[in-house]
């Protein structure tokens, strides 16, 4: 069968304005709106799309985390995922880790293809594909804007800081996708009904035999340091005469 | 004692400034002792200027052919190779690096660091998180291997020093895989500096209205030597390449002076020129909250204003 192997993750919804806790114990999370990560999402889009396509036969999502995680996975089949897959852990994994436990699924799974969110949008690490291609011993292709694929290879187009870089991997690879690669489906009410039929398995952590204590240890979290209120100026005259002052102009 | 490796981001024989704030970010750890290392097709060019910036202990070149794009499954390998007898291996926060640096951290079976603003210590780190709304201060062990990336936007670069480090080749024996080719890059063409290391960027928003009208912004740049940039909603609505938005989802850049012409200020942007030291806004919404964050706030017609500053700030000269 040739499967696709999306991973997602559950993130605070990225409209919310994110709040730090007074006692820098982390991000205020109780009763906070949770979504599917956004590049997740254009990540199962696009592998949606290459399935429609005929180019892939079972598009496979999965997630790490505890139960509530579910929620997005349901959301995940009601885009149009066959099945999901839940490794059922309340602690919080680092990227490395969470890279080991999707190399043992890709393992399970034998996907042609990996497609992934460049970065969550709550760690903002950007790591977990690079590893997991690391880990498998396969290419990547990380910040799609563009995937082609043929039989036995795709020709993807990276956004990197000179521009647009165009890479061609073989197959298998791990592919992690940026902003402007597609825009996702809404999720239509039928389509929530069906998910709900749909199947979803749990893996306890410990079943994969993977070590998951973390190495990273987090000491404090805080607000940033805000940013003063100038001076409103009330012509170009005083701007430039503002500027010279601090030696900008 | 903290042995530091940086790996090198270079392209058509010059050395990122991205790796002299490595450098500077490498030296806050006392004591530490700091080697670049160069994988390139031929690294002699660029290892001479990294050789030369202060403090650097050592340069190492790694000059193969199959280095010539800088494919991150063909260097990550050979930097593993090379990292094992290092306590960090820091690579810039660039597109470079965090393209490559995690493939190491894998092969190390070290944990990464993304983003790093400040170094406490060889064991403690400040990042962000959360679009940099949340700004942790994260530990590892004393002993655990660490590989970071730095964030530009929070060192400078580190000048060239009085000696020059002794620059040494290498072959580190590592399999290199073919599975990965480089097809092309379609650069985006600029004579203008750099949006991420110019000292001074103008970026241009949706009020701009057209991509035409963006040239009153090129004109203020290149009569200030500034990089030019634009807001999401600017880059989304067509007027300006997506290789020149600045936000949490475009770039983020820390110039002395930044001049944001017409954008309103969402936080996405904000959180991309936090760094800024100097901020101007030009706006004629008087509530929008880019004055919030501006150091010199101008309530105005965009169009009247950019060609005015262009003038003045030509006479001062």
């Amino acid at each position: 069968m040739k499967r696709i192997l999306v991973g997602i993750k559950r993130v605070v919804d990225y409209n919310v304005r994110i709040r730090v806790k007074p006692d820098g114990s982390g991000v205020m999370l109780d009763g906070v709106k949770m979504s599917i990560n956004p590049f997740d999402e254009i990540a199962l889009e696009e592998a949606l799309r290459i399935k429609e396509r005929g180019q892939a036969e079972e598009i496979v999502v999965v997630t790490m985390g505890p139960t509530d995680c579910q929620q997005q996975l349901r959301t995940a089949l009601a885009m149009g995922a066959d099945r999901a897959l839940h490794i059922v852990t309340t602690e919080a994994l680092e990227p490395l880790t969470g890279a080991k436990l999707l190399h043992k699924i890709v393992e399970r799974e034998q996907p042609f293809l990996v497609i992934l969110g460049k970065q969550s949008i709550d760690g903002d690490n950007s790591q977990t594909g690079q590893m997991l291609a690391q880990l498998w011993d396969r290419p990547q292709a990380t910040f799609a804007s563009k995937v082609e694929l043929t039989d036995s290879s795709a020709k993807v187009t990276r956004e990197v800081d000179a521009g647009l870089e165009t890479l061609e991997v073989d197959l298998p690879a791990v592919i992690t996708v940026d902003l402007r690669l597609n825009e996702p489906r809404y999720v239509k009410l039928p389509d929530i009904m069906k998910a709900k039929k749909k199947p979803l398995e749990s893996l306890p952590v410990a079943d994969l035999g993977v070590e998951t204590k973390t190495r990273i240890k987090v000491l404090k979290t805080e607000p940033p340091a805000a940013r003063q209120k100038g001076k409103m100026v009330k012509d170009v005259t005083e701007l430039v005469e503002a500027l010279r002052q601090k030696g900008l102009v | 004692m903290s042995e530091i490796l940086i790996i090198a981001e270079h392209a058509g024989g010059k050395l990122n400034p991205a790796t002299a704030k490595c450098v500077t970010a490498a030296s806050s750890i006392a004591g530490a002792k700091m080697t670049i290392a160069v994988f390139a097709a031929d690294g002699a060019a660029v290892a001479a200027q990294a050789a030369k910036l202060a403090g650097v202990a050592k340069v190492i070149t790694v000059d193969n052919a199959a280095n010539q794009h800088a494919l991150a499954a063909v260097i990550a390998p050979q930097v593993a190779a090379l990292a094992k007898s290092y306590t960090h291996v820091f690579g810039p926060s660039t597109t470079f690096g965090k393209d490559l640096m995690p493939r190491v951290a894998a092969l190390l079976d070290a944990p990464q660091l993304s983003d790093v603003m400040v170094i406490e210590s060889a064991t403690r780190f400040v990042r962000p998180t959360y679009a940099s709304n949340a700004i942790t201060t994260v530990e590892v062990d004393a002993g655990t291997q660490v590989v970071a990336t730095i964030r530009s936007a929070s060192f400078t670069a580190t000048p060239e020093g009085s000696s020059t480090a002794p620059i040494e080749s290498a072959t580190p024996s590592a399999a290199l895989p073919s599975h990965t080719r480089f097809v092309g890059l379609a650069a985006a063409k600029s004579d203008r500096p750099d949006l991420q290391t110019a000292a001074r960027v103008i970026s241009g928003g949706r009020a701009l209205g057209s991509a035409d009208a963006f040239k009153i912004i090129y004109s203020l740049a290149e009569q200030l030597g500034a990089g030019v940039g634009a807001s999401r909603a600017a880059v989304d609505a067509g007027y300006a390449p997506n290789d020149m938005q600045v936000g949490q989802t475009g770039k983020t850049v820390a110039p002395d002076l930044y001049i944001a012409c017409g954008i309103s200020g969402a936080i996405q942007h904000l959180t991309g020129i936090k760094d800024a030291r100097t901020i101007v806004a030009i706006n004629k919404d008087p509530e929008a909250p880019i004055f919030e964050v501006a150091d010199f706030g101008l309530v105005g017609d965009l169009f009247t204003i950019v060609p005015e500053l262009e003038k003045q700030i030509a006479a001062t000269k």
